[in-house]
């Protein structure tokens, strides 16, 4: 930690939080404490609640824009100069359409549910650190909280498919909660990989870890990168892995029922958490605002939104290209490949942290041998695994061959041919 | 802990947790009596976080609102139409007298204790704190545990798989 030295201009805008310290410092001058922390928690609270509901907006055309260059066609180009008001139509249409309300579904519970939605993927936005000092609720639990967060959203959606009173919903719901269940046990054993290198939970721990070593934890563990890419796919229902949802499939799934606003409460918390899983992945793997020294002339919040943009696009990259796997396909995805996966990760992690702990072997050594152990691990096991448990795709014959003569009697031919 | 703000959140969060606990009882609705309960799970979570507990409010909140509500939704699910009432019974004269009892007990022991205040101070960081008690004083423990959670794995399999 930097020893603290005078306060820096508030107009630095490289650091966001100069401003609010200004601000802070003045109140907590001439107010008593606890209106400090009401106002803190306003600011960061409207700023985040800002941020992720321009994004939603946002995303609404990034996606719709780069989905259609992916299938080779234009994407919305009406609604403004490149479509860039389609996001506005398309809200203003969502939100003008009548809201209904099935006549036997629970109102409460229906009428819920695409709020208490949003709940979890607003609420995880709390623990990023866009900054140097710029997190709003710098946890001590940070991974375990985004982790518990989102496992609120299991709920939700079984409220959402049960209180629509129809077949598909529930059929949804039923599908939503087994994924989200089986997905979620080789998502968190992904994570604990990574808190296992970075010591701590807390988010701008790990980043200032990746910081101190000059690392991204995605060199020190591709393995827990690319399984918690696909489990997080499949926590926020995103094609490939979209089959509860998927209108061929199931009519829509758990928000089948859903019209107007409320089925714009939905697409927009599916936009809200892709970007959170962007978030995620940048904080933990690829080291966060901090980009090898470029911090000091970009500001480190432009960088991490820079990532969290990267990330994204290779979300629409994977909805755009790859066809939806059904659901028996998912669950023995799930538990068959990447659970044992995640666990040999584990294991292995634990062996070169106790290994680099024990012998007291300095970080620019055993780095990089880690790197190059865990890179060639994960192709090894990725690809050795594959060929044990699935189809064995790689014995199926490259080009046509004969593999035995019939005898097939031609029509109209002499020898016991009838006519 | 006498700060308002402490205070304040210790009335709001007991009243979420033991308000919907009674809702749980009293709503007919079972789906909704799930709800109530998981609402109940995410009170008890925010007491535990007055009380510095951060490890144990998070998992609280993991395996109890994300895992323990979810099985019982899936029970809920599976059972017959006909047993989805709340509200029919013969039991709810003794379980009042049962409820009854437990909590003037519980009250009488809350109150009547001599409650000693530890001079050791708040843990600075609680999850390594939990795991190296796991891990040395309460491993024995810790593996029965999971030789039990195993033992359960396998009889559920057992249960339910096809001849």
């Amino acid at each position: 930690m930097t020893p603290p030295g005078p306060l820096a201009p508030w107009y630095d805008f490289r650091d966001l939080s100069n401003a609010v310290e200004r601000l802070l410092s003045w109140l907590s001058d001439i107010g008593p404490d606890w209106l400090v922390y009401v106002v803190s928690a306003v600011i960061g609270g409207t700023a985040i609640f800002l941020f992720v509901a321009a994004t939603a907006v946002a995303n609404i055309w990034v996606e719709r824009r780069v989905v259609a260059r992916i299938q080779v066609r234009r994407g919305p180009n009406r609604a403004g100069p490149w479509g860039l008001l389609q996001p506005i139509a398309d809200m203003t249409k969502l939100m003008q359409k009548e809201a209904l309300l099935p006549r036997a579904g629970d109102p409460v519970v229906f009428l819920l549910a695409p709020i208490l939605a949003f709940g979890p993927a607003l609420l995880v936005w709390g623990v990023f650190p866009f900054g140097k000092g710029m997190t709003f609720v710098d946890l001590n639990v940070g991974v375990l909280y985004i982790i518990a967060v989102t496992s609120v959203t299991t709920i939700v959606l079984f409220m959402a498919g049960w209180s629509s009173n129809n077949k598909y919903s529930l059929l949804g719901a039923i599908r939503v909660i087994a994924m989200l269940l089986s997905y979620e046990v080789p998502l968190v054993l992904a994570l604990l990989g990574v808190v296992l290198f970075a010591g701590t939970m807390s988010l701008s721990g790990i980043v200032a870890w990746q910081h101190d070593m000059r690392i991204w934890l995605f060199l020190v563990q591709p393995l827990a990168f690319v399984i918690y890419f696909i489990c997080a796919t499949a926590e926020i229902n995103r094609t490939p892995t979209d089959i509860a949802e998927a209108e061929s499939e199931i009519v829509a799934g758990y928000h089948t029922e859903y019209s107007g606003i409320q089925f714009g409460l939905f697409y927009a918390v599916e936009l809200v958490n892709a970007m959170a899983l962007g978030a995620i992945a940048a904080t933990l793997f690829f080291g966060g605002w901090w980009l090898f020294g470029l911090d000091r002339w970009i500001p480190g919040w432009m960088i991490f939104i820079g990532k969290v943009y990267l990330i994204y696009f290779l979300l629409i990259w994977l909805r755009g290209t790859l066809p939806r796997l059904r659901i028996d396909q998912l669950m023995a995805f799930a538990w068959k490949f990447l659970l044992p996966l995640a666990l040999v990760n584990i294991m292995v992690g634990a062996l070169e942290v106790l290994l680099w702990v024990e012998y007291d072997l300095s970080a620019g050594l055993v780095l990089p041998v880690f790197s190059v152990v865990n890179l060639s691990l994960a192709v090894l096991l990725v690809v050795g695994w594959m060929r044990f448990m699935a189809f064995p795709f790689h014995r199926l014959p490259s080009r046509a061959r004969l593999v035995h003569d019939i005898p097939v009697v031609a029509p109209g031919a002499p020898a016991g041919g009838a006519a | 802990m006498d700060e308002p703000g402490v205070v304040a959140a210790f009335w709001v969060l007991t009243v979420t947790a033991v308000g919907s606990a009674v809702m749980v009882a009293a709503v007919r609705n079972l789906l909704h009596a799930v709800l109530f309960l998981v609402l109940s799970f995410v009170g008890v979570a925010g007491l535990y976080i007055t009380l510095s507990a951060d490890f144990v409010a998070v998992v609280q909140v993991l395996i109890y609102a994300g895992a323990i509500a979810v099985l019982m939704l899936f029970a809920i699910m599976l059972t017959p139409r006909a047993a989805r009432d709340n509200a029919d019974g013969i039991f709810w004269a003794p379980a009042l007298v049962l409820a009854g009892l437990m909590a003037t007990t519980i009250g009488l022991i809350a109150t009547r204790t001599e409650w000693a205040v530890s001079d050791r101070g708040p843990f600075s960081q609680t999850a390594s704190a939990i795991g190296e008690a796991l891990l040395d004083p309460f491993v024995l423990p810790f593996e029965v545990a999971s030789v039990v959670l195993v033992a359960a794995m396998i009889g559920a399999i057992v249960i339910v798989r096809e001849e």
